[in-house]
């Protein structure tokens, strides 16, 4: 019996029926984390301590009927930009290297308000700045399908951490990409979810108006449940949304017959690895074979999208992290003179230079004189990329394309022109500038044998209709494999 | 000759509201708890905690938009101001700057030239700060987020005031409104109501305004009249002096009496203002401005109004007894009660004037209930007690709100009725005073004051005067 | 280059921003910063006189929360993470106000 084999969904079945305990899932998931944790440093915090209990009290409200949902007992990772009460929580940063929060994030109470058993928190990138994980203050995360390569960003702990069986599903954050990309990189699914689906309560912000929480999984089926638990009307987040209709386990249906998807011709320019490109419209043919109506389309304002993100993000930013000062909690420097010699040392030795770098720049487009310039100019720009999704959602259901224009890099090549890493997200920022859900499905391998990820992205509140497609996609393409499974081969 | 100077004064007045709870999250406005016991994630700034606006405070903001003639914005946000201060958990406030809920409005107030009107800029709502303490024995500050989140609105008015007067005439104008309101009790002292100064001269006659400075920290009507009369005196010796007024802020000393620039490297007055993401955009209908206008309270001039109608009471009793919306409630409620208009007006303008004089106090600290006073004036009408001892009663009921019924039988102060027993008392008196008696009895009418006085004194003042003075004549007669 | 960032303005954003670069840093923040602006005048290209600036992006609106007390006296662990804490309050150096 291989239990880490099994989806989250697979396991909770089996949890229930008996043939499985909640403790023999933690225990194997902690095995599998002394095993390869050296390799791949895709936790910052594992509650080695807490867990076993934890699993034998989920255990007795499964046996007492008490805990029915689909999720019950299967172990899952939280990334370290949520609040988990009572663990600590450090956004990968030295600046929250002592912080324990007194509350939990609306998202980690809804899991385990289904029974999930939370794991630990997994790497990232300092405060989610960057696609790579390589900002961390704890050390970057390695690619279990290639340790020499990143695992992408910033939830790149959380997908590694999934790719790597150290846990059954993980929790990401998405602001630029921070979920798809990884998820890409790593060979499982991602999804950000409709702005406002998932409450951002206890998520420690980036940017404010793009952040979203959702579900990095092994397959298609275990996303859609996931997402379905997440999902939730928060009256303490004024952004979250009230819907009926996140039943999205139900769209898990093997049907794409008729449904309209363009292919931005934008996305298959310029800058997109020809390996990426042949496997993201092989993946669009099967799709097509399936029923789907597929054609190219021009979105335009594509190269728009990374500047006016970037400004609105460095800038919301920049006023997000004004609270990281050294007095309520975190790193205070030691010897100081007066309180703003106080701030500056605390603030420029707690940060790492890529959050630095973002909250210069957002300080400065916000500063007199420059707001309507910059970023005024921002906010209009993401209006007219709104714009030309709007339009493009009233002829197709589903746009495809793909997550990033490479497979993962190596390990640090990324962070010496940041400019460069930028221009990694040119598919997955503008999903963030209109607040669209946006899915990624592995679609196949580079020469190399490093995963390739499909993106399908859909009008607001369109989760189910991505979930069908991808659900389609998935049993079309059959197995992906894990790097586990690619080395157990070798 | 001396040039003529012209003060030009605009106002930014913070005015704290009344409501229970903070502006964006649950925590518990109350003053005087232990600090940081009203605290909680959202007014602490605590990572991943998120805003929530609290519905009464824009109510609150719109009311006194209505009552001061604004037009309410139909679509408005709240905006960041970023600046670093530790009594600011975010080190940014949410303010408003790009669309307050309130633009151009009005207020009258009376000047020794005559009704003048100020004009109201904007009404904006924003967030309170928290408190620092100095440590008096360490080198450190403290700081209580108690305070953090305490909803308020600044009123920005336009600059429209020319001296002191003006202002204090304002400032005592927006009060009134707003205690009518019900949504601010308004105490300078406390720091409910504060004023920021702007303040420029130019020379009389010239249309260009002159540089202006802003002076902050003035909490009492003297301050704020001493800063204006100071900053005049200071900026007109700077231009005399072939100077330049420095655009600047300025804190006032209050006992020192004086300002001084507020100038420092690090605070570089640039405070980034963006609409925040993590609050959503305010979308006001006619119909919510409708049912809030039926909702208003009565105001001021409305309730003069009525009370010459409805009431039999001197105009400057309806001057002072609506000159505190507090003192208003308490007639009213006393009037309901007893049905007796005059009687209420009259403990008010005199017992309890004196007493709030004595005591330093302000008609807002009025501590007494209608029911009590409605019960103080039946029992003096039923001749329970006679006029004195209700002084006396009242003075305790002032203090501490007793229940005068309860307190009189308690103490034993009600009128002696038996007739046999202030005769009794009467010949006693007759007996030890025969001075006063042959007096009286010789045409010295004012004798028998002496010897009512006696009389009460015996009988520790619970006797009806006049049915002693009534039983003396009688008794006296028979001699 | 066209964005030019100078000394003064990367020591002006540092007063703002609260943080405080090292001579190196300081070098690497100005071009950084020039060449992220130069990137970001691409948007200059479009027009966009009359386009409302975007917030969110849609239109979530009057969400309020009723004015009732909800919360109690956490003290204790409002104040855990504290660096500093006196008497049930937060410290920090003398400040003067
Ligand atoms: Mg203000
Ligand atoms: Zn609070």
């Amino acid at each position: 019996m291989d239990i880490l084999k099994w989806t989250a969904t697979e396991l909770a079945a089996k949890i229930k029926n008996k043939e499985v305990t909640v403790m023999e899932a933690a225990q194997a998931v902690l095995d599998s984390i002394e095993k390869k944790e050296r390799h791949y440093n895709c936790y910052i915090t594992v509650d080695n301590e807490g867990i076993m209990k934890r699993a034998e009290d989920i255990q007795r409200r499964i046996d007492s009927g008490e805990l029915t949902g689909r999720l019950a007992g299967v172990p899952v990772a939280i990334k370290d930009n949520m609040c988990t009460q009572g663990m600590l929580t450090t956004c990968a940063s030295r600046m929250l290297g002592n912080f324990i929060p007194v509350f939990s994030s609306e998202a980690v109470l809804n899991l385990e308000k289904e029974g999930a058993l939370i794991i630990g928190k997994t790497n990232m990138d300092e405060f989610a700045m960057g696609s790579t994980t390589e900002t961390s203050a704890y050390g970057e995360t390695k690619n279990p399908w290639d340790e020499s390569r990143v695992p992408g960003g910033s939830s790149g702990g959380s997908a590694a951490a999934v790719a790597a069986q150290e846990c059954f599903f993980a929790l990401g954050s998405d602001t630029g990409g921070s979920i798809r990309q990884p998820a890409s990189y790593c060979g499982v699914v991602g999804m950000k979810p409709t702005y406002g689906t998932v409450s951002r309560y206890g998520l420690i912000a980036y940017g404010s108006s793009l952040d979203q929480i959702g579900p990095i999984s092994k397959d298609v089926t275990d996303c859609a449940a996931i997402l379905e638990v997440l999902a939730s009307h928060d009256k303490k987040d004024s952004t979250s949304i009230f819907r009926n209709d996140t039943d999205f386990t139900s769209a898990l249906i093997e049907d794409v017959q008729g449904m309209r998807i363009g292919i931005p011709k934008d996305y298959l320019g310029e800058g997109l690895d020809a390996e990426v490109k042949e496997a993201v419209l092989r993946a669009a043919q099967v799709l097509k074979e399936k029923g789907a109506v597929v054609e190219e389309f021009d979105l335009s304002l594509v190269e728009y999208a990374i500047p006016a993100y970037y400004t609105i993000a460095a800038a919301e930013a920049s006023s997000n992290l004004e609270r990281f000062d050294g007095i309520k909690y975190g790193y205070r420097t030691r010897d100081y003179e007066g309180l703003h010699n106080m701030y500056k040392k605390s603030r420029s030795e707690g940060f790492g230079a890529e959050v630095k770098r973002r909250i210069m720049l957002g300080s400065f487009v916000l500063s007199s004189g420059y707001y309507d310039a910059y970023y005024l100019k921002a906010l209009k720009v993401k209006a007219l990329i709104k714009k030309a999704f709007d339009e493009a959602f009233s002829r197709y259901d589903l746009i495809l394309g793909p997550v990033a224009p490479t497979t993962a890099p190596r390990l640090g090549e990324s962070l010496a022109d940041p400019i460069k890493m930028y221009l990694g997200d040119i598919y997955t920022i503008s999903v963030n500038l209109a607040g669209l859900p946006a899915m990624s499905v592995p679609c196949g391998k580079d020469s190399q044998g490093l995963p390739i990820g499909l993106q399908l992205i859909g009008n607001c509140f369109q989760e189910k209709k991505i979930i069908q497609a991808a659900y389609t996609y998935e049993k079309a393409r059959g197995v992906f494999g894990t790097p586990t499974a690619e080395k157990e081969k070798v | 000759m001396a040039k003529q100077y012209e003060t030009v004064i605009g106002l930014e007045v913070h005015v704290e509201l009344s409501t229970k709870t903070k502006i964006f999250c649950g925590c518990s406005t109350a003053f005087g708890g232990a600090p940081n016991t009203h605290t909680c994630p959202v007014c602490t700034g605590m990572p991943g905690s998120l805003p929530v606006l609290n519905k009464q405070v824009l109510e609150y903001a719109m009311a006194v938009g209505l009552a001061t003639d604004c037009a309410i914005t139909r679509y408005c946000k709240f905006d960041r101001k970023n600046y670093f201060y530790p009594d600011n958990p975010q080190n940014y406030q949410i303010s408003q700057l790009y669309l307050p809920i309130c633009k151009n409005g009005k207020v009258e107030i009376e000047t020794a030239e005559g009704k003048k009107t100020v004009g109201i800029h904007e009404i904006h709502m924003e967030e309170d700060a928290g408190k620092l303490i100095h440590d008096e024995w360490e080198d450190c500050s403290l700081v209580d987020y108690n305070r953090s989140g305490v909803p308020l609105i600044e009123i920005v008015s336009e600059p429209d005031m020319r001296s002191a007067e003006e202002v204090i005439a304002y400032l005592e104008k927006l009060r009134m409104i707003l205690q009518y309101l019900g949504v601010s009790d308004c105490k300078l002292q406390e720091g409910s109501m504060r004023a920021d100064v702007n303040l420029s001269v130019r020379e009389a006659g010239t249309e260009k305004f002159g540089t202006r400075t802003e002076m902050k920290n003035l909490n009492s009507f003297r301050s704020i009249k001493r800063a204006i009369e100071g900053e005049r005196e200071r900026q007109i010796e700077l231009l005399e002096a072939g100077r330049e007024v420095l655009q600047e802020t300025r804190r006032w000393d209050d006992n020192k009496e004086e300002s001084y620039a507020m100038r420092s490297k690090e605070d570089a007055q640039d405070y980034r203002y963006f609409p925040d993401p993590d609050l959503v955009p305010i979308v006001v209908s006619d119909e919510w401005i409708d049912e809030i206008r039926s909702r208003q309270p009565e105001l001021r001039s409305e309730k003069m109004e009525r009370y010459k109608r409805e009431y039999d009471i001197p105009d400057y009793d309806i001057d002072i007894i609506t000159g505190s919306k507090h003192m208003a409630d308490i007639f009213e409620a006393t009037v309901a009660i007893s049905g007796q208009p005059k009687k209420a007006a009259n403990w008010l303008m005199v017992e309890t004037l004196r007493l709030l004089k004595e005591n330093d106090m302000e008609p807002e600290d009025i501590r007494f209930s209608p029911e009590n006073l409605a019960k103080l004036i039946k029992l003096t009408d039923e001749k329970v007690i006679n006029s004195s001892v209700a002084k006396e009663v009242f003075e305790v009921m002032f203090d501490r709100n007793i229940n005068p019924q309860v307190y009189i039988e308690e103490k034993g102060l009600k009128t002696v009725n038996d007739q046999n027993a202030l005769r009794k008392t009467v010949e006693e008196v007759i007996e030890a005073n025969p001075r006063s008696v042959e007096d009286y009895l010789n045409g010295k009418e004012k004798a028998i004051g002496f010897l009512v006085g006696q009389t009460m004194k015996a009988m520790q003042g619970k006797a009806d005067p006049g049915m002693v003075n009534e039983i003396l004549k009688l008794m006296l007669r028979n001699k | 280059m066209a964005n030019v960032i100078s000394d003064e303005t990367i020591e002006y954003v540092g007063i703002l921003a609260k943080l405080e670069l090292s001579g190196e840093e300081k070098e690497q923040a100005k071009k950084d910063m020039g060449r992220m602006l130069d990137y970001i005048d691409k948007l200059g290209e479009l027009d966009t006189a009359d386009v409302e600036p975007m917030s969110h992006a849609f239109s979530v609106q009057n969400v309020f929360r009723e004015d009732i007390v909800t919360n109690g006296d956490i003290r204790d662990e409002i104040l855990s993470n504290a660096p500093g804490e006196k008497n049930g309050m937060f410290t920090v150096p003398r400040t003067f106000d």
